[in-house]
């Protein structure tokens, strides 16, 4: 019954479609594909490297825009883009491990609770990035901040664009890839190690923090990586809740606006006063970002393959 | 003799001390549950958020709906009246028709280029590639989803623009064809990824019932396996068309944003995601074009959103199909 339930994908007789050239150009054409996939890489990574690296200097990393960000460097972009990560995962990585650890240790699959919290992390994964940027905008500012601004009897202080609303905003965008990194991570640990735990004696929790969660550790540093990356290159999310065109100063407070890496690029791309000035500084700053969000991710898939390989060999 | 067992159990359990405070075995119940709720609250946040969003993009986007006021110059009716996109004027004008057909172009172009390429490649990944290959063709896919997308727009905004304009001799430097590419780069790796899953996941049976029938590599891969995982390769291409349809700072940077009704590709165009990212920075809130603004965010939501439920469908039958194989 099952072997016949095969049969319909299979046409009736294989051998008589042509085969000659047919079946060595379809798997070129394939070949060709992915080829074109690694060019496309290289030619895009190529083309930054060549442009962007005399451009990179100490002083460029170091210094801040001047002369109407046609000169000096990008250095309050990347102190705003780490201060906004690093807020970020303080927010994001508690949430998405404890979520991770409910639906792994705790949640039973078919329950309803279990259901819609794994429909949520999906779709959720699927908002579009602009979307988060008018709910941090509606959510964060105008209803949080607002509310917090009256609350405490202030003018506007929270109720604006800021660090902290920006950090916020990116944390919900990156919650989905925290959980499922973090899911895969506690799957990969062997059954056999819980029990001997809880053979022991240890408790539920004691089992998660003494044994697992080491255990896990290579998988949900994966997952944090992985949301600093995609955190340090959203640019759309941070449009209106936080970043700033220009700064003479670095933010110093979680309501202060910062600059950042992404945005500074759009901003110099698209608005700058003088095109042909500001381009070995655009490239420049290109340059930087796409080796922080690359060796970030390198990093994130060696771990990733190094805790595969480790979870195979147990096999 | 009395003492012997007295010593020997003491020596068995050196890490045995009183059980006190927390670690009484009515606190321990109290600590677990306590951990449990909390973990569940964390597991809720997802929930939480997705709500959220829903309410909140919708909140500033009802006075479209509800709000007289704003319904004189912004309503379902006006965003139809006129095929003109000028929410900045005098006579402010919230004609969506030249957005929808902007996005429609540049998601059109980019599904042209991103689908064969993103499913073929998957196809050589799982069925023909060599191991050593495919090792390595899996990362350069990773690192190309993790090429920011504003480092994307940048390079078809700098570099592509020119290459496609040479190309085709189109009038304006930034246009659909142009975005369309830059944003077909961006997908990708969604297909692709997607995909490759989908047709890793059919058992190698199928493949080896296939070929010991005497049908050749590509034949099995054409008839069998691509087939099988069709439910799989259907989530890849949805999940790669709801990308498009909101990824904005490709298409912001690369697309030339003039509102513009016609047919060709070559023209310049401003789609849904753009206009918002474009024009939400200098807006009064609470204005009507601060509500039409959220309105196209909560449009960009549920298109999205149904697309993706719709992938998730997919994904549920390609795993009962094979689960059930």
């Amino acid at each position: 019954m099952s072997t016949y339930s095969l049969a319909p994908a299979l046409p009736p007789l294989v051998k008589d479609r042509p085969q000659g050239w047919v079946g060595p150009g379809f798997t070129a054409l394939t070949g060709l594909a992915a080829l074109l996939i690694v060019l496309m890489v290289g030619v895009i990574v190529g083309n930054i490297a060549w442009h962007g690296a005399g451009t990179l200097t100490w002083e460029f990393l170091a210094a801040a825009p001047k002369h109407g960000m046609t000169a000096g460097g990008i250095f309050p972009a990347i102190f705003g883009t780490a201060a906004l990560v690093i807020l970020m995962v303080i927010a994001l990585v508690p949430f998405g491990v404890g979520a991770a650890i409910y639906l792994h240790e705790y949640a039973r699959p078919d329950a309803w609770f279990t259901r819609m919290v794994r429909f949520s992390v999906n779709n959720l994964a699927g908002v579009p990035s602009i979307v988060f940027g008018l709910f941090g905008l509606g959510f964060f500012i105008q209803f949080v901040g607002r509310q917090i601004d009256r609350a405490a009897g202030l003018d506007v202080v929270w109720g604006q664009p800021a660090l902290i609303w920006a950090a916020l905003t990116l944390a919900l965008l990156n919650l989905p890839v925290v959980i499922v990194t973090a899911e895969e991570a506690l799957r990969a640990v062997p059954r056999e190690m819980r029990e001997a735990s809880l053979a022991l004696g240890a408790t539920r929790w004691q089992t998660i923090w003494s044994v697992l969660l080491p255990q896990a550790m290579p998988g949900i540093l994966t997952g944090a990586i992985l949301s600093v990356s995609r955190g340090a290159g959203e640019v759309a999310p941070i449009l209106f809740t936080g970043a700033a065109y220009f700064l003479p100063y670095l933010p110093t407070s979680p309501t202060d606006q910062f600059m950042e890496l992404g945005y500074h690029i759009y901003v110099l791309s698209t608005q700058s006063p003088d095109v042909d000035a500001t381009k070995p500084l655009l490239y420049g700053t290109v340059l930087v970002l796409l080796l922080l969000t690359l060796l970030l991710n390198l990093t994130a898939i060696l771990l990733r393959g190094r805790m595969r390989a480790h979870l195979a060999g147990r096999g | 003799m009395g003492v012997m067992p007295a010593a020997t159990t003491a020596n068995a359990t050196p890490a045995l001390r009183p059980l006190t405070g927390l670690d009484r075995p009515g606190a321990r119940r109290v600590r677990e549950a306590l951990i449990g709720g909390l973990l569940r609250v964390c597991a809720f946040s997802a929930v939480a958020g997705l709500l959220l969003i829903v309410v909140f993009v919708m909140r500033e986007a009802l006075p479209v709906l509800f709000d007289a006021e704003t319904r004189k110059e912004a309503s379902l009716a006006a965003f139809f009246a006129t095929a003109m996109w000028q929410p900045v004027g005098d006579i402010p004008k919230y004609g969506i028709l030249p957005l929808l057909v902007g996005t429609l172009k540049v998601v059109l172009v980019a599904m042209g280029f991103a689908v064969p390429v993103g499913v073929a490649a998957a196809v050589f990944a799982s069925e023909f590639a060599p191991a050593r290959i495919r090792e390595a063709l899996k990362p350069m896919v990773e690192l190309l989803a993790g090429i920011p997308s504003v480092v994307l727009g940048f390079f078809a905004l700098i570099v592509l623009a020119s290459w496609v304009q040479s190309m085709t001799g189109a009038v304006s430097r930034l246009n659909a064809l142009n975005a369309g590419f830059a944003l077909g780069l961006g997908i990708i790796p969604t297909i692709f990824s997607v995909c490759e899953d989908a047709l890793r996941a059919v058992p190698r049976s199928y493949r080896e019932a296939s070929l010991a029938l005497g049908a050749s590599r590509w034949a099995t891969a054409w008839n069998v396996t691509l087939p099988a995982a069709g439910a799989g390769v259907s989530a890849a291409i949805l999940l790669g068309l709801a990308r498009a349809v909101g990824e904005t700072m490709i298409v912001l940077m690369a697309s030339g944003n003039a509102a513009i009704v016609s047919g060709t590709p070559l023209d310049s165009v401003r789609t849904l995601s753009a206009s918002i990212a474009a024009e939400l920075a200098e807006v009064v809130v609470g204005s009507p074009h601060y509500s039409t603004l959220f309105f196209l965010g909560a449009l960009l939501f549920s298109t999205t959103f149904l697309i993706n439920v719709a992938a998730g469908l997919f994904v549920d039958r390609l795993r009962r199909r094979l689960a059930g194989a």
